[in-house]
């Protein structure tokens, strides 16, 4: 994918361009009321230790037994990277030793994942859609938790998160810059979370990305990568990517060389350090778990997975464009995420797509954020703001008093038509009533009269005086129509 | 094939088993004797073998998504050789 | 009155259900004995107060009428199996001190169905072992002397402690468990019978793991019947395992005394191995003749791949063992050895906390499954396993109902005589066994006669999957023919 080296990705370095490549491990935790291997239950949080059954413990004689739920939220997950279900996979031992890993192995698939290859369109800010490939998701457990301030000399161990399903989607060296891999895990992140598979909420941890970069001359081999482990907000990605691309650029310019090696990004700091756990080479003997047999399903288990998805960010979008008539990039913001996909559709269905769009996308997503609410608790239905355009379209009010109208149905509430006819806002379309506001501005203005007549922009002036004089009630259109015909302006 | 003294160094490592340097010979010894009892399976023409992945033919089961367990830190802390507030307690661990 | 630990369990058990004799008396006969016994370091922990309580429950169901098949009954549970509330420690130093807050699934399926537990049976630390003598409890003695010797033997491994039990009357029947051998070589050893089902039989849960595609539960007990009374017992589907099988569990017991006329047994020529002594030749011989005698047809079979059994056996299980036993870190229970920092913490408990074959094992496992070896080793001997299974199916598919071997390639040797510098002489000891764990089949041991030195010796019938029953027709026709192998006499008291 992205053969063509765009000159406006590459970085600029003291002795010329430089190009990133990006890989990303993205580890989703699966929704699911309990864990992978064991019925313990995977809620957030919980006093320690709580959340562990004697299997998510590793006490001896325990075994692994799989959650079916976990297994059709990788393959529903699978369907909508639109990749390769594999009917028949392998459950493998990882094996290190971790305080935070019972078994002394994580219980992963290697060698035969669940899902193989896939593909994410993404949507870049600039318009431009880039196509990143899946290389595969597999499923494995999660580890617990180790907390190292409670003590000088000692770690303390909490097992909840552990054995907890998680997907872990591995995406191809496709990326070429910190924006493009925000836009991709934004946009993986709305996949999920459309299919219901991973909440996606990242300060909870349910969503981390391991983030691989390296560095090349434009055109040149992949360079060595180093992988920053565990980031956790979007926003790190981005800074850590920009502070790694930097760092490498930097010792390949002073003539050093890249240590593969697996490295932190510390938010306090913005940069990424070695991690020193890591300094040993890993052997993790993977072999296929003998407390498993192989994973398999039928192709018609998948088909009805598949009849159950839900219509999936981009072909939503797709039908917005086509159904409503709005612009690729406005689609693009309203499918984000699926609640304010289906508050746009409830405004839009039988009004002009485009105005519900502009209404959706500007006042209420801004109003929104302006507040820091959420579309599934905005104080302006789909309905009422469906009232407000339709008082629009119909003419009854201006674009400018519908601003007003929105700020008076987000504090008080009501009916947008009941509040219009209550508070007199009505739109005057009487062409008397306006004529007679004209032609008093005109005389009250002779000079500008003059000046108008000579530089015809000024008509937008005289627009101003009289929709003053109306209380902004006036028809716009009818205010510009009748001027220009007293004016003269054509 | 057969192992060095810094493989049996290595190896135990790995394993997380310390070894004092007089253990190291007697092991290397035992570890090629097992090795060499092994070097046989070399004649077998193992081409188009598939690995046996389990011996029962059967699928793998799966289970209901339900909560059945846990609910019971002291239980899981109860065979534990340092703890605190239920929480198992290690050594400082370094990242 | 007669010395009640001299019965059968099949005895005791008819005689609890005519309440000639109470739970409670036997108990109490089978709880002495053990005392008794104590320089056999058969029993790892005693729990005489727990088995006379059961007992008391069981006295109280039987006179409700709501005794269960093994009502009252006292055995001993090999110390792999977890048992709730009751230290359970694999008989290893790293888990010495473990208590489970859980009952393995086994167990709970004998006391479900009434039985008595006396305590917990010393084995082979971690079940890797053909002698017992690397538990960390010290090696248990076998009942067994040769004639006209006092030199302490080996009462075999892993479960020496349950064959040991089982042959010196100091419980009814004993369970067990089988990775290569560990049921069928100790019950040779020392004139009781015992049977490995198929793997999938015996629910897996709660049992300390060795090699999890190998392991498998079952009993040893004086006599195949009651070994047929006992797996009825333990064996079942197990939600809790995934690879426990979920096929309905036959009443066993009725397939003791079936006629076996017609019946296809085959001997593989390849288990004429070189250097077998003209003993054990011998006992293979005489064990056809009975099968013979009893209606079977004794045909000559091949099963090429019986040679690489044993190395490849050497591959797989310790590498399943070294990942298996990782968890025994000194974090969440067990022993902990300080260290500087948390890795020599790790590798101060494993030092000291495993004993010397199991770290040896443990080694072995970790190289063959490391970078760059896993192919050449691991993944060369799952193939050889396939080709193994693929050699009895064979067999199997030409209508041969079970293979007839020798259990071992000896009888009992003594304590401290084998296995000094190379470990490899220890592991011949399962050559004839491992075959069987390989391809997941049942095998039974039964003592077939006594050697020149006055020692059982066993012979081995393997079955097809599922096929316990079979081994049971086969293994009481030999029982009849050869008679019951019981000591003849005690000398620990
Ligand atoms: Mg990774
Ligand atoms: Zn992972």
């Amino acid at each position: 994918m992205n053969a063509t080296v765009d000159p406006k990705k590459l970085i600029k370095g003291a002795t010329g361009d430089w190009e990133v490549v990006i890989g990303m491990e993205i580890h989703a935790q699966v929704t699911s009321k309990s864990k992978l291997f064991s019925g313990a239950s995977t809620e957030f949080g919980g006093d320690p230790n709580d959340h562990v059954s004697l299997v998510d413990a590793a006490m001896p004689g325990m075994l692994p037994v799989i959650n079916a739920e976990c297994v059709a939220q990788a393959i529903r997950t699978g369907l909508g990277l639109k990749a390769q279900i594999n009917l028949r996979s392998v459950f493998d031992r990882k094996n290190y030793f971790y305080p935070d890993l019972p078994q002394g192995y994580q219980i992963s698939q290697y060698k035969d994942p669940i899902v193989g290859e896939g593909e994410v369109l993404v949507d870049l800010p600039d318009g431009q859609q880039i196509t990143v490939g899946i290389e595969r998701l597999h499923l494995e457990q999660d580890a617990g938790k180790s907390l190292h301030d409670q003590s000088p000399t000692l770690s303390f161990v909490d097992l909840n998160r552990s054995g907890v399903a998680l997907m872990e989607i591995v995406s191809r060296p496709d990326l070429r810059s910190s924006e493009e891999a925000r836009a991709y895990v934004t946009k993986l992140r709305t996949i999920l979370r459309y299919l219901g598979t991973c909440d996606g909420n990242m300060e909870e941890g349910s969503l981390r990305a391991d983030v691989n970069v390296s560095v090349r001359r434009p055109g040149e081999a992949l360079g060595t990568r180093c992988e920053i482990k565990n980031v956790n907000s979007i926003r790190f990605i981005g800074q850590a990517i920009e502070y790694e691309a930097r760092r490498q650029i930097g010792i390949l310019e002073d003539g050093g060389k890249i240590d593969q090696e697996t490295r932190l990004f510390d938010p306090g700091k913005g940069e990424t350090r070695s991690m020193r756990s890591k300094e040993e080479a890993h052997d993790y003997r993977y072999f296929p778990d003998p407390d498993l047999l192989p994973l398999e399903f039928t192709q018609a288990y998948v088909d009805e997975l598949k009849k159950g998805l839900p219509e999936l960010p981009d072909e939503k979008k797709a039908r917005f464009i086509a159904t409503y008539g709005v612009t690729a990039y406005d689609a693009g913001v309203l499918v984000a995420e699926r609640a304010g996909a289906d508050y746009f559709e409830a405004v839009a269905k039988g009004r002009d797509g485009k105005a519900a769009a502009n209404w959706v996308i500007n006042e209420l997503f801004g109003r929104l954020n302006k507040d820091g609410k959420d579309v599934t608790n905005s104080p302006v239905s789909a309905a009422q703001l469906g009232g407000i355009v339709d008082l629009i379209s119909e003419g009854t009010i201006s674009g400018k008093l519908a601003k007003d109208l929105f700020e008076i149905v987000w504090t008080e509430g009501g009916d947008p038509k009941e509040i219009v006819e209550a508070r007199g806002m009505k739109q005057v379309t009487d062409t008397g009533a306006i004529e007679a506001a004209v032609d008093a501005v005109i005389a009250a203005n002779p000079d500008k009269v003059e000046q108008a007549k000579a530089k015809p922009t000024m008509i937008g002036w005289f627009v101003g005086q009289v929709m003053k004089q109306s209380g902004g009630k006036a028809n716009p259109q009818a205010v510009n129509d009748i001027l220009k015909a007293k004016l003269g302006i054509e | 094939m057969s192992v060095d003294s810094a493989t049996v160094r290595r190896i135990a490592h790995l394993a997380r088993i310390s070894v004092n340097d007089d253990e190291i010979a007697p092991l290397q010894n035992e570890l090629n004797a097992i090795l060499a009892f092994v070097e046989q399976l070399n004649e077998v023409d193992v081409a188009n073998v598939e690995p046996m992945t389990s011996v029962t033919p059967m699928q793998l089961r799966q289970r209901e998504d339900k909560v059945t367990d846990g609910h019971y830190p002291n239980k899981i802390v109860g065979n534990a050789p340092l703890t605190e507030d239920n929480y198992f307690l290690v050594p400082k661990v370094v990242e | 009155m007669t010395d009640l630990t001299q019965l059968t369990l099949a005895e005791a058990r008819d005689a609890v259900a005519a309440k000639t004799i109470s739970s409670t008396e036997i108990t109490k006969a089978f709880v002495d004995a053990v005392e008794k016994a104590r320089p056999l370091n058969a029993y790892v922990l005693e729990t005489p107060e727990k088995a006379l309580a059961m007992a008391k429950a069981s006295d109280e169901r039987i006179a409700k009428g709501q005794a269960g098949p093994l009502e009252g009954l006292p055995l001993g549970i090999k110390d792999l199996y977890a048992t709730e509330g009751t230290r359970t420690t694999a008989c290893s130093k790293i888990i010495g001190n473990f208590v489970p807050a859980y009952e393995s699934t086994v167990t709970s399926q004998l006391w479900r169905d009434g039985a008595v537990m006396l305590g917990k049976l010393n084995n082979d630390e971690f079940a890797m072992g053909s002698s017992n003598e690397t538990s960390a409890f010290g090696p248990v003695v076998s009942p067994w002397q040769r004639t006209g010797s006092n030199a302490k033997l080996v009462p075999g491994g892993s479960s020496g402690g349950s064959s040991a039990a089982v042959a010196a009357n100091i419980c009814l029947g004993a369970t067990a468990t089988d990775t290569g051998g560990s049921i069928r070589q100790p019950a040779a050893f020392t004139g009781t019978v015992g049977i490995k089902p198929t793997y999938g039989r015996c629910s897996r849960w709660g049992i300390v793991a060795f090699a999890s595609s190998l392991d498998q539960a079952g009993p040893i007990a004086k006599t195949v019947r009651d070994n047929a009374i006992l797996l009825r017992s333990m064996a079942g589907f197990d939600p809790k395992d995934s690879t426990s099988v979920d096929r309905p569990v036959p009443d066993y017991e009725k397939a003791v005394g079936a006629s076996v006329k017609g019946m296809k047994i085959g001997i593989p020529k390849e288990y004429r191995v070189d250097g077998m002594s003209a003993e054990i030749e011998a006992l293979w011989q005489k064990g056809a003749d009975m099968l013979r005698a009893a209606g079977a047809e004794i045909v000559e079979v091949s099963l090429p791949h019986t040679k690489y059994a044993l190395p490849a056996y050497y591959i797989v299980a310790p590498a399943e063992a070294s990942s298996n036993l990782a968890r025994y870190d000194g974090v969440r229970y067990g022993v902990r050895v300080p260290g500087k920092d948390i890795v020599s913490m790790y590798e101060n408990t494993r030092a000291e906390g495993f004993g010397k074959e199991v770290r040896r094992r443990i080694m072995i496992g970790t190289y063959v499954l490391s970078a760059g070896y896993y192919d050449a080793y691991y993944v060369r001997a799952q193939k050889i396993r396939t080709l193994i299974r693929q050699d009895f199916e064979k067999v199997y598919a030409q209508g041969v109902n079970a293979i007839l071997t020798p259990a071992t390639p000896s009888a009992a040797f003594g304590i401290g005589e084998k296995g000094g510098a190379d470990p490899v002489e220890m592991y011949l000891n399962d050559v004839f066994t491992v075959t069987v764990n390989m391809a997941g089949l049942p095998g039974i041991a039964v003592p077939g006669g006594l050697s020149t030195e006055g020692l059982p010796l066993g012979l081995q019938l393997i079955g097809r999957p599922f096929d316990e029953e079979t081994l049971f027709s086969l293994g009481e026709v030999i029982e009849q023919a050869a008679g019951r192998i019981a000591l003849p006499q005690r000398w620990w008291a």
